[in-house]
């Protein structure tokens, strides 16, 4: 248990230190959803949309909720990235020959992941708390919103591992998540609700995890406890299965690059 | 005591990849203290064999033990006895070169104050003190084999496997490789390297195996295997505009009695013979009678390349029209 701690602790560190090197980057990827999509498109948007549309006092309000499960979305399915590096200059191979127990590297990439986008979300409610988006649940709801990242995260994350362990090439790995990012958004209430999509949209919406983690986030933002308890129920047991379909589903992927 | 000077037994030992046989029905041992070399060009099933003692793939048939645990069923006990150096650069480059040991102090559950003593150790073995703090990515080729090696002898191993140590390397830095190698044999390190340099395998190791096509075509001691051949080797070499007159000189000399085996290389003939002195006038008189001009003819005592020849029909690099195809 003791080796196991020592071994999830430095590859963790490893996450940490490399992210910590590539400055430009870490800035980047963290600023890239607050500046692109809450403070630009919360704003340019402001008077495009119709605030009884979106039942809420503006835009920006609205989207906050869109924009904490986007970025979600987005670490967990870039999640994968540097175990496709170390998979392709072969330093897997070289972590796999040592005595750690076969999934200390996957759970530290899930830990890392997971902090990661934790302290995103974080600094997101901050800016929008700027724009004077107050969480309507305060400090406990605040907790509860980034355990609904965390459970949408794991799912994510272990598909873009998988899929880091099975691709050809890196090429196939940044198609695949390039064509599934913005869709996802799309077709998804984080832009616009349920209500005002065209038909065809909401339906397909209504099949995307995303929504309903947007969904039970949003009361939690704009009004409070009483709207957001059902879609709350709604959104763990939606995210349990989620998350077991992905692990599941991922299962082979890991056996075979590190059993 | 037979079991205690045994390091490693591989029995009939497979391997499939999607139907296709990459290694196949390999036995060989290697003895504790030994460096042992695999030895063959590249897809010949080195890097399998490899992979498969140091656990990172599972043989599809027979079996191997590395001191005495069986590869698959005892593959974490395998893994705290071993350490490793890849064939690819495998450095992040973003940590530095003590960051990689401390990681690896870690995975090998040393104590902090074991894996200092023993990083500052390895550090000052391969000469990377100076650099040890910087990122990997400000590192030479020949400094990142160093690490890699640094890594490979953090754990304090019994036996160290390289695969293709020094694949790539300037010549400064491959006669260091080499002197490291040779420290820790001295040290009783058993050293298990694929490689597909001949010298190298002949300079290094105690022991060899050719592997070509996934089979084991010779195994021994170099100078053994150079003997082993019997006679010497002429070699001709004959203008481009006779290659076509090559073929029946070859068969016009495979008669003869103190020709013992003649094979056929890109620039010309190979010739293992009984006493040169008899042979190189009767290749000579064969030649003219053939009208077979010979460009450069010498003769020399059997080398690594030769038992190549000798044991899988072909040169372990096509040199000649390989360069021109790449070109």
């Amino acid at each position: 248990m003791n080796e196991y701690r020592q071994e999830i602790a430095a590859l963790t560190m490893r996450w940490v230190r490399r992210l910590s090197r590539e400055k430009f980057s870490m800035l980047f990827t963290l600023i890239q959803p607050m500046l692109f999509w809450l403070i630009f498109f919360g704003n340019l948007f402001q008077r495009a949309a119709d605030v009884q549309v979106v039942q809420a006092p503006n835009y920006i309000s609205f989207l906050t909720a869109g924009v904490v499960v986007m970025t979600v979305l987005n670490n967990g399915l870039a999640g994968g990235v540097d175990l496709l590096f170390d998979k392709e200059n072969g330093f897997l191979e070289r972590l796999m020959s040592t005595p750690i127990h076969r999934t200390s590297v996957i759970l530290s990439r899930f830990l890392f992941v997971t902090t990661v986008t934790s302290l995103q979300v974080l600094v997101i409610l901050g800016v929008a708390f700027l724009f004077g988006v107050t969480p309507a649940t305060g400090f406990f709801g605040v907790a509860v919103i980034l355990l609904i990242g965390m459970l949408f995260g794991v799912g994510l994350t272990a598909i873009s591992m998988a899929m880091a362990f099975s691709v050809k090439s890196h090429g196939d790995f940044f198609s695949v998540l390039g064509f599934l990012s913005l869709p996802m958004i799309f077709l998804s209430s984080a832009l616009v609700p349920l209500s005002a999509m065209p038909k065809f949209m909401a339906m397909l919406a209504v099949l995307n995890p995303m929504t309903w983690a947007i969904d039970a986030i949003r009361p939690l933002i704009l009004t409070g406890w009483a709207d957001a308890l059902r879609p709350l129920a709604i959104v763990v047991l939606i995210m349990l299965a989620f998350d077991a379909l992905c692990l599941y589903g991922s299962a082979k992927a890991f056996r075979r690059a590190i059993g | 005591m037979m079991e205690q000077s045994v390091a490693i037994d591989v029995c009939k030992v497979g391997k499939m990849y999607d139907g296709v046989a990459a290694i196949q029905d390999l036995s060989f041992q290697v003895r504790t203290g030994e460096v042992f070399a695999l030895l063959g060009p590249n897809g010949a099933g080195k890097s399998t064999t490899l992979r498969i003692l140091i656990t990172l793939l599972r043989p599809t048939s027979g079996q191997a033990t590395v001191l005495g645990y069986d590869v698959v069923r005892d593959a974490d006990r395998v893994r705290r006895l071993i350490g490793y150096v890849p064939q690819e650069r495998a450095i992040d480059r973003f940590l530095t070169g003590r960051e990689h040991l401390l990681l690896l102090g870690d995975l090998y559950h040393l104590s902090k104050e074991e894996s200092l003593r023993r990083i500052a150790e390895l550090l000052k073995l391969v000469d990377l003190e100076g650099k040890a703090d910087q990122p990997a990515k400000t590192y030479s080729g020949g400094m990142k084999r160093k690490l890699d090696i640094a890594c490979g002898l953090l754990p304090n191993p019994k036996i160290l496997f390289l695969d293709e140590p020094t694949l790539g390397l300037d010549v400064q830095s491959r006669l260091r490789i080499w002197d490291y190698v040779r420290q820790l044999r001295t040290k009783g390190i058993t050293v298990v390297m694929t490689t597909n340099y001949l010298d190298e395998a002949d300079q290094l190791c105690d022991r060899l195996a050719i592997i070509d096509e996934g089979h084991i075509k010779a195994l021994g001691p170099p100078t053994e295997l150079k003997t082993g051949l019997g006679g010497d080797i002429v070699s001709v070499t004959v203008g481009s505009a006779a290659l076509a007159r090559v073929e029946p000189l070859a068969s016009a000399l495979k008669g003869l009695p103190f020709i013992r085996a003649v094979s056929t290389k890109p620039t010309g003939l190979d010739i293992r013979v009984e006493s040169p002195e008899k042979a190189l006038p009767a290749i000579l008189e064969a030649a003219n009678r053939l009208s077979c001009p010979v460009e450069f003819i010498e003769y020399h005592r059997p080398r690594l390349d030769d038992v190549f020849v000798a044991h899988t029909g072909h040169a372990i690099r096509e040199e000649f029209p390989a360069a021109e195809e790449e070109a």
